[in-house]
């Protein structure tokens, strides 16, 4: 299938290949968990809530010098065309949110809370292509709106390389296409370090450069957008106080 | 960075889906003029400019942004235009959209969707136009569907078809207005009355495609390219079926009353189709299930893939097939008296003399004894099924080769030109029905060989309707018969396009070695230019492929070398160089020219390993015992220098030649020794010597004439080159399968089912010769034995017919088949692969881009991009034009052969080699040609001359007198035929349009069958002296008294 034809220079839905989809995202929307977030990316939507720190509930899982982190990664039923239910230990959700919990495990200062745990509750509301990544911004909102101590903003993006281009944010159809090799990475904006790096299908060694440059940029933008709804949400915050 | 509202868009489809996506709607989509100065567009085009650096494709730089220019040449009434065609303009008109002359056109993305849905085909035919003429012709396409100027919604009223109309208008609106400026118009261009009315009410200009290509200079010839025939309702003619519903097939299929397939048209009669598929009441095995007529083949034409009905068994075939060769081909003389007398073209006139099958039956049977293959005749007792076509899911119409019927040919060279009228056109391919035609230049196409595409075959119309291409050329000019052929065989033999030839080295022809660039000097390519290479080719050869080398080691082995032309370090992988050569796949080789898979500069100088100058070459090196058994292999890229190029007459007198003792022949005669001990072992193996019959032309310099024919001889060095690739390919195969399993491109060549060899050995039994065909072994040894005394050419024969039972090798990719199915049968060899001739096939191309990533010469990113389904693909491909080439080259002998017997009538002995109902085939083992002995024809024989004398005789698969034992005609009999070319005048009919070589029995002598014995004197006399001058209408004369006339099969 050719998605990104180099007359129309468009990809199938009237993106350039530097383009990300729309994102909009919220913060602190359900009230019972300490933080929460909402966040569209395209028509992959997600919804985080975060409960903790807290005390650890099993013993045995706690660390003494750690906080110890539990990601459930759900889909729910209604997320795509087929309308099947998968449980929280399917393959796939596993690999989400070991990945997830991974990513965090670094970012978070875990030594200011020993022996707690932080419980990461992603539920998958529709999806379309860059699930993990968009858990992740998802992630690193709820966690900020959750007041938890971090070293700095984890961004994420997924790219591939189409038709001898780089290309940023597949969609589902980008994404099914079987050859598409397809990268998905997270990057500390402030370092610049990578903290994540997950390939589907292969890509060849040379091409890695042009496309970890191109999603570099992705994260970028994703920070700016990020930024500014944390800025927004915590403006508001210090209005009502102030009220 | 994105400036876009997001839309959804909900589209069903299948099983009632709810498919969500977003659609983008942009303000930065560039008009595509260069000049433009609209500042939407110029903030677009710093966009553009922008995401090239980003992208670093700096070659999508400036003006293949925006290709088009308001300087055009104006069109006199409309005055600078650029044309918007709708869906159906693309859909119908596609060959005259690739005339260059076509120029100053923008295409909606609305209607390149709208192709893409209707005809995936066109759609890629457009993309490959845009993306290589785009600019030199003035070619743009629009994203309207994303311009948020020119995107509309769906109104809830409308069709999707009313809507994409309405879209198509509103951006031809919006360019109107917004090229105003710049002295520019468009027009819309469609056929819908109602869209041009709607499209005026917003004041768009629109035309026809006709008007618009008779306004446009140069232009109004391509109007014949235009297929709108108009269909006269033809007299006692009531129509064809119409298909059933997609639906209704769907369902049918399912529920297993309906059955599909492609239709094969039968080689001896155009009215006598086939396909294959299970019958329900016949169980679950696959059977031949026949659609006899056009009735029943309901508009479908050879290659379509169809969908039948069985048709009830009260009409199931119980009689044997009967031959008819050629459509209309005696219906010349009737149907010109009717003509001459019809001042107007009345192509239905030659229609009386054709009509359905049912009469023709009546009409034949009486006379024609049925041509059958004798081993399917046991069949006819049960029946076999009957169907009728009641759909088709795939067409395969192509671009046909035609001529003009000769019976329009009085009227139609009575038209003047520009007068439009209807005409017929044969097809070359006698399968494929007549087409109709509306031409303007119907006397032009007179004696012409012309390309004809298909448009529709409606139900009213009893023939296909179609459009003029071009023409070729006179019928019956070597050049243009050369053409034909290789358009009728679907062979690319256009030249390479400029973009092709600027992959190559930009120092052309200087091109030289150089340790830097060609990475000797960091390590990764050997230079073993030290080494006394040479090559051996057959004389005249220019793409040397191959060359080799042996030296002997300190500890007594031998180190053997195999050096194959880099042609990868040349061609890669992606380049145009590349796809160009994907998509040929093979040099194809004819009678007087060559057709090459990639350029000459590459073919036969760079990569062609000539001698004393530096090459780059992939070497395979061995180190082989005394008794050719291979110790050590590796595979690495170096450069070599060949001490010289062979011919294998030369290497071989080098060998015989005891006084020479230099290095260079030293190892040529090592090579010789080792080749002997490794196919002896191959042949210990249960490798097969087969053989089939090769001739050679001998051509005159300047005309290109055929001045005589032979066969192709074969030498002991012959054997010695072929013995190394073998290995090498053997060596590579396994290598490349050691490391990519699933990918490795290799070569295959299946068992044979046992029961292809039942009718042979049933005639060898009256030799007292039994083939055993158990494994390739026991068939090898068989035919060695089979040998009659007295008889030097029998054990070819047996050998040439061996190798017809025989499957056709192929090419495969390792990953779709178990490893079992890997074997190479005539080989013996469990697995096998080409690498040895890069220049002239891309699957050795592949195999060495492989072999390179299995050593680390080159990275993975190659090997990325060749995923499982682009290289099974690929496979099919290359398997195809093997096959094509290879019917090709035969025709093109085919071809050369009619030229050799121009005029001339020679008389040869001749094996019998096939039986058949009402004739026999006879091989001629002079020139390798092979032709069927006709026992009767229908119009040619009196009925007192009637052939019930011979009759076949199923037992001893024999064609006997009646009466009298003595003359009998089987298999392996010597015969003598006389040999000449049917020399009417090319256009007179039908068959000398189709020129057929023609085989007349001289030996042994059956009344009626054989000529006359006073013919046969005088055919002899004649032979001997038509170098004298002996007049054409003798002959004609004569051929038209034979009482048994043939034609060639070669």
């Amino acid at each position: 299938m050719l998605i990104f034809s180099e007359y129309l220079g468009l990809r199938i839905d009237g993106r350039r290949a530097n383009e990300l989809r729309k994102i909009t995202c919220k913060t602190n929307v359900i009230d019972y968990t300490d933080g929460s977030a909402y966040f569209e990316q395209g028509n992959t939507k997600i919804l985080v809530g975060i409960l903790g720190p807290r005390e650890a509930k099993q013993r045995s899982a706690s660390q003494t010098t750690q906080v110890t982190l539990n990601v459930e990664f759900l889909v729910s039923p209604f997320s795509s065309v087929e309308r099947k239910k998968r449980s929280k230990y399917d393959r796939r959700s596993v690999e989400i949110a070991t990945s997830i919990k991974q990513t965090f495990e670094h970012v978070i200062i875990g030594q200011l809370f020993p022996r707690s745990q932080i419980d990461i509750f992603i539920h998958l509301l529709q999806q379309d292509g860059g699930v993990l990544e968009a858990c992740i911004n998802a992630t690193c909102l709820a966690l900020i709106d959750a007041g938890i101590p971090m070293t700095d903003y984890v961004c994420a993006i997924n790219a591939g390389y189409v038709d001898d281009s780089p290309m940023l944010d597949l969609n589902m159809v980008e994404e099914a296409s079987f050859d598409t090799p397809n990268i998905t990475i997270a990057v500390l904006i402030r370092s610049g370090k990578i903290c994540l790096l997950q390939l589907e299908s292969t890509l060849a060694v040379d091409l890695l450069a042009p496309v970890l440059e191109l999603a570099k940029t992705g994260c970028k933008y994703i920070h700016s957008v990020l930024d500014s709804t944390i800025k927004e949400s915590t403006q508001s915050m210090i209005n009502s106080v102030t009220l | 960075m994105l400036r876009s509202r997001t839309f959804v868009k909900k589209t069903r489809k299948g099983n009632v889906i709810k498919l969500v996506k977003e659609h983008y709607l942009r303000d930065d989509i560039h008009c595509g003029f260069k000049e433009c100065r609209n500042p939407d567009c110029l903030q677009a085009k710093a966009k553009l400019e922008e995401l090239a650096k980003c992208l670093q494709q700096h070659e999508k730089s400036g003006s293949k942004l925006t290709p088009l220019s308001s300087e055009i040449e104006p069109i006199d009434s409309l005055g600078k235009v650029y044309i918007i065609p709708d869906t159906n303009e693309f859909i119908n008109q596609m060959d005259i959209f690739e005339n260059p002359l076509i120029d100053n056109v923008i295409v909606l993305q609305t209607v390149l969707e709208e192709v893409k849905a209707l005809s995936i085909v066109t759609y890629n035919r457009i993309r490959s136009l845009i993306k290589d003429n785009g600019e030199s012709r003035n070619w743009y396409v629009f994203s309207n569907e994303h311009h948020e100027k020119t995107f509309l919604d769906r109104t809830s009223s409308e069709s999707s078809n009313d809507r994409n109309d309405r879209a198509i208008r509103k951006a031809t609106e919006w360019y109107s207005e917004h090229i105003n400026e710049m002295g520019v118009d468009v027009v819309l261009v469609t056929e819908d009355s109602e869209n041009r009315k709607k499209a005026a009410e917003l004041k768009v200009k629109t035309m026809k495609f006709e008007e618009y290509l008779l306004s446009k200079k140069d232009c109004s010839h391509l109007l014949d390219m235009m297929g709108n025939v108009d269909i006269k309702s033809e007299s006692n003619w009531e129509g064809y079926t119409p298909y059933l519903s997609t639906l209704q097939i769907n369902e049918g299929l399912k529920e297993g009353f309906l059955i599909q397939g492609t239709l094969d048209i039968s080689p001896y009669n155009y009215l006598e189709g086939s396909i294959y598929g299970a019958v329900k009441e016949l169980g679950s095995t696959e059977v031949k299930i026949h659609i006899i007529g056009r009735k029943n083949m309901n508009r479908s034409i050879s290659g379509d893939k169809v969908v039948v009905r069985l048709l009830p068994k009260s009409e199931w075939k119980k009689s044997p097939s009967l031959a008819l060769v050629d459509e209309d081909e005696d219906a010349v003389v009737k149907s010109e008296e009717l003509s001459s007398a019809a001042s107007e073209v009345n192509p239905e006139v030659s229609d009386k003399n054709e009509d359905f099958y049912p009469k023709k039956k009546q009409k034949t049977d009486s006379v024609v004894p049925e041509l059958v293959n004798t081993d399917s005749s046991h069949l006819l007792d049960v029946g076999e099924p009957t169907a009728v076509v009641v759909g088709i899911i795939r067409r395969n119409w192509r671009q046909y080769c035609c001529f003009l019927d000769p019976n329009m040919e009085k009227s139609a060279s009575s038209k003047a030109i520009g007068i439009s009228s209807n005409v017929f056109m044969l097809p070359m391919d006698r399968k494929v029905p007549k087409i109709k035609i509306r031409t303007r230049q119907a006397k032009e196409l007179v004696g012409k060989r012309v390309i004809v595409s298909i448009d529709s075959w409606p139900v009213e119309s009893k023939y296909p309707l179609g459009h003029f291409i071009k023409v070729i050329g006179n019928a019956g000019d070597q050049s243009t018969e050369t053409e034909v052929l290789l358009l009728e065989h679907d062979v690319p033999y256009y030249e390479f396009s400029p973009k092709v030839l600027s992959d190559l080295p930009i120092e052309g022809e200087s091109w030289i070695f150089d340790p830097e660039r060609d990475g000797v000097s960091n390590g990764a390519r050997k230079d073993i230019r030290h080494l006394n290479v040479c090559s051996i080719d057959p004389p005249g050869c220019t793409d040397i492929d191959d060359a080799l080398h042996c030296v002997i080691l300190p500890n007594g082995n031998f180190q053997v070398g195999v050096h194959i032309a880099d042609v990868t370090n040349f061609v890669k992988m992606g380049t145009a160089i590349d796809q160009e050569a994907a998509n040929r796949c093979t040099t194809v080789y004819l009678v007087n020219k060559r057709i090459d898979m990639l350029p000459p500069l590459l073919g036969t100088n760079l990569c062609s390993l000539r001698s004393n100058v530096d090459r780059l070459s992939f070497s395979c090196i061995w180190e082989l015992d005394s008794e050719a058994n291979i110790v050590s292999v590796d595979f690495f890229k170096s450069v070599i220098r060949s001490k010289a190029s062979f011919t294998y007459e030369e290497a071989q007198l080098r060998i015989d030649d005891s006084s020479m003792n230099d290095e260079l022949t030293k190892s040529i005669r090592e090579l010789n020794n080792l080749a002997k001990k490794l196919k002896a072992r191959r042949i210990t193996n249960g490798a097969l010597t087969l053989f089939s019959p090769e001739v050679r032309f001998k051509l005159e310099n300047d005309s290109q004439d055929p001045l005589d024919v032979e066969m192709k001889e074969l030498k002991e060095t012959n054997s010695l080159v072929e013995e190394f690739m073998l290995l090498a390919n053997i060596s590579v195969a396994k290598q490349i399968y050691s490391k990519f399993s699933d990918k490795s491109l290799l070569r295959r060549h299946p068992e044979p089912p046992q029961n292809n060899f039942l009718s042979l050995n049933k005639s060898l039994e009256r030799f007292g010769i039994q083939l055993s065909t158990q494994s390739s072994l026991d068939l090898s040894n068989s035919l060695d034995s089979a040998v009659l005394e007295g008889d030097a050419y029998f054990n070819t024969l047996v050998r040439i017919l061996t190798t017809r039972c025989m499957m056709q090798a192929v090419y495969f990719s390792s990953g779709t088949l178990p490893e079992s199915e890997y074997r190479h049968y005539g080989l013996a060899t469990p697995i096998y692969t080409h690498f040895t001739s890069p220049i002239r096939r891309y699957a050795d191309v592949i195999v060495h881009r492989l072999l390179a990533i299995s050593i680390g010469f080159d990275t993975g990113s190659t090997l990325m991009k060749m995923t499982n389904s682009v290289m099974s693909e690929q496979c099919n491909m290359l398997n195809k034009r093997h096959r094509m080439a290879q019917h090709a080259a035969r025709a093109s002998v085919e071809l050369f052969t009619n030229l050799f017997f121009k005029n001339k009538v020679v008389v040869e002995d001749g094996y019998v080699i096939q039986i058949l109902q009402n004739g026999f085939s006879v091989l001629i083992p002079q020139y390798g040609i092979e032709g069927i002995v006709y026992l009767a024809r229908e119009s040619k024989i009196s009925p007192e001359k009637k052939p019930a004398s011979i009759v076949y005789c199923k037992e001893s698969n024999s064609l006997k007198m009646e009466g009298d034992d003595n003359v009998v005609i089987g298999l392996f009999q010597k015969v003598k035929v006389s040999l000449q070319v049917d020399d009417k005048p090319v256009a007179a009919n039908v068959s000398s349009m189709r020129r057929k070589l023609t085989l007349n029995l001289l030996e042994p002598n059956i009344p009626g069958l054989s000529a006359a014995l006073e013919k046969k004197q005088m055919l002899l006399e004649q032979s001997k002296s038509s170098s004298s001058g002996i007049s054409d209408n003798q002959i004609i004369q004569m051929v038209e008294n034979m009482t048994s006339e043939s034609k060639i099969q070669v």
